[in-house]
């Protein structure tokens, strides 16, 4: 029998999105029974709203002081524990699933299949290579565990009209004391999340400081949209590490994507190829970026930043 | 005084395109221009700093690979690793084979840290260093930006979804890197024929006693498919109507 177990990622007693997506793709198994497994301190909150995503059987709640912060090292050997009876184990394509089921999968013995996209079978699966230029085909034995992690942006979300049943399940792996959380800083910015946002405005280092980039943080308030960024803004400093859209970023499907002053590396583009409508903005006419925009404008950004701004009223 | 591994993987260079062969048996990566992983390109140079500090004796490259990874080898005692190990595949080889031959240098190299890429940029796995911390039995610091290094603990900022996060993990540990950990250094011409002299050992799967055999079948290789030719637009109100007239606004 099919038993996918999916481990939910959560913050701040909030269960995040990309859970639904995973479990999306879990349904896509045939005949596939779906658990969901909350690592949490207090894991009352979560459970609760994991319990109501459709297709969801049964949601494990497992409970520990170590379970506060999700630390690989501490949650792997807890999954590891209650992963005798499944025959799937799946998790985000997030940096919390990145870090994470790697080392469930070592634990088991086993190899795994990162970024699923597309399921084609119930151990049969597709993925991006070489930052999406290629998508491979890839098989793996139905005698072992399947471990994967779930591209978020191939997915949508299930829907929220479950009532699967809680189960409190006890931690009784021995936990690790070498990796410690020390601490967090999130910028509360107010914005929407830049992975779940229908509306995205990125900039690029055309932007040329923190200050220009404040066009940026305009346009997408106007237009209620999330806020991304290229690597080289990044890396120039002009925004902090988490708005970075792409390869090694954030893969994101918003309905909407601006993008003003990218030039469109490749690296950049595997990261919004799932975007409805892209929009490029960018003074160089041979730019990359205009060769997957669907709506392209050739100009000086500086002119057409404050125009926009003002066409939108 | 302590050791520390670093892992580099030879892979196509991140400037390059790469295309899927017409009948889908695989990339084209004959003739392309390769290079270090750019990952553990960043990983070696943080290793450097470290040794630089005093904070270690000896930087240990080593990649599991065809013969032509020792170009990279070579290229990374160039950078200024003390020795390099080479261990021979002439096939493919998955992350948890790679993360079973580097557990084997590591019982007989004993680093403090492991140091790797968080990914490599051709497969874009993103498994190899969490999953030798896992066969291993020690921490893992995933995308690093920031490591400092007090006695047998170190202090590691991860470049977390929604920002940055900062654990404490306890020596010896994988620690794998994120981008702006570090810039890394050019190599002069004089060090690539001072590299020339450096120790280069290789071994053979075989001679370490790993299980190997791949756990996947590529079946197929495929193109991305093609996004529809998009249009250009004169100007800002053309812009704003276009969008509009998509129910985009």
């Amino acid at each position: 029998m099919t038993k996918v177990l999916v481990i939910a990622e959560h913050a701040n007693g909030k269960l995040n999105p990309a859970t639904a997506k995973c479990v999306t793709c879990a349904s896509q198994i045939e005949g596939a029974e779906i658990h969901v497994a909350v690592l949490a301190a207090d894991a009352t909150e979560v459970a609760a709203q994991a319990a109501q995503l459709t297709g969801v059987a049964r949601v494990l709640k497992i409970e520990h002081s170590a379970n506060a912060e999700p630390l690989a090292a501490v949650l792997a050997p807890q999954i590891v524990a209650i992963a005798g009876e499944y025959t799937h184990l799946l998790g985000p394509s997030t940096t919390f699933g990145k870090d994470l089921m790697p080392r469930v999968a070592a634990l088991l013995g086993v190899g795994q299949i990162s970024d699923i996209m597309a399921v084609e079978g119930p151990y049969r699966f597709r993925r991006p290579i070489y930052a999406g230029n290629a998508i491979v085909t890839v098989e793996a034995a139905s005698d072992r565990k399947l471990v994967g992690t779930v591209r978020t942006a191939s997915f949508q979300a299930t829907a929220n009209d479950g009532h699967a049943e809680i189960v409190a399940v006890e931690s009784t792996a021995e936990l690790p004391t070498h990796t410690r959380f020390v601490e967090r800083s999130a910028a509360a910015t107010g914005r929407p999340d830049l992975q779940t946002a229908a509306r995205v405005v990125s900039g690029g280092r055309a932007l040329g400081s923190a200050e220009g980039f404040q066009a940026i943080y305009r346009l997408a308030d106007k237009l209620g949209a999330a806020v991304g960024a290229s690597r080289a803004a990044v890396d120039a400093g002009y925004v902090p590490n988490d708005l970075q859209v792409g390869q090694t970023g954030k893969i994101i499907a918003p309905e909407l994507y601006i993008a003003v002053g990218i030039s469109g590396a490749i690296q950049h583009l595997t990261g919004i190829k799932d975007a409805r409508t892209i929009v490029a903005i960018n003074k160089d006419p041979e730019a990359p970026i205009f060769e997957v925009a669907d709506v392209g404008l050739v100009g000086d950004l500086f002119e057409i930043l404050p125009e926009l701004e003002r066409q939108l009223g | 005084m302590s050791k520390i591994l670093v892992a580099l993987k030879r892979v196509v260079d991140a400037n390059i395109r790469v295309r899927v062969k017409p009948d889908g048996s695989g990339v084209a990566t004959e003739g392309v221009k390769m290079s270090i992983n750019p990952f553990d390109e960043i990983a070696l140079e943080e290793a450097l700093r470290i040794k630089e500090k005093g904070a270690a004796a000896e930087v240990v490259v080593a990649s599991v690979g065809p013969d032509d990874a020792q170009q990279q080898l070579r290229t990374g005692l160039a950078m200024g690793a003390d020795r390099a190990i080479h261990v021979r595949a002439d096939q493919p080889i998955e992350p948890l084979a790679v993360a079973r031959v580097l557990l084997k240098l590591i019982e007989r190299e004993q680093p403090k840290i492991v140091l790797l890429g968080k990914q490599a940029i051709d497969d874009d796995n993103n498994q190899t260093g969490q999953m030798l911390a896992a066969l291993w039995n020690r921490p893992q610091a995933t995308f690093a930006s920031k490591v400092e290094l007090s006695g047998d603990t170190a202090r590691v900022s991860r470049e977390v979804d929604t920002g940055l996060e900062t654990i404490e993990i306890d020596l010896p540990a994988v620690i794998t890197t994120d981008l702006r950990l570090n810039e890394p250094r050019y190599v002069k011409l004089p060090e690539i024929m001072k590299a020339k002299k450096k120790p280069l050992e290789t071994l053979a799967l075989d001679e370490l006693g790993v299980d190997i055999t791949p756990q996947f079948k590529v079946l197929n290789y495929a193109p991305p498919p093609a996004r529809q030719k998009g249009i250009m637009v004169k100007d800002v109100a053309e812009l704003v109507a276009t969008l509009k007239q998509r129910g985009l606004l």
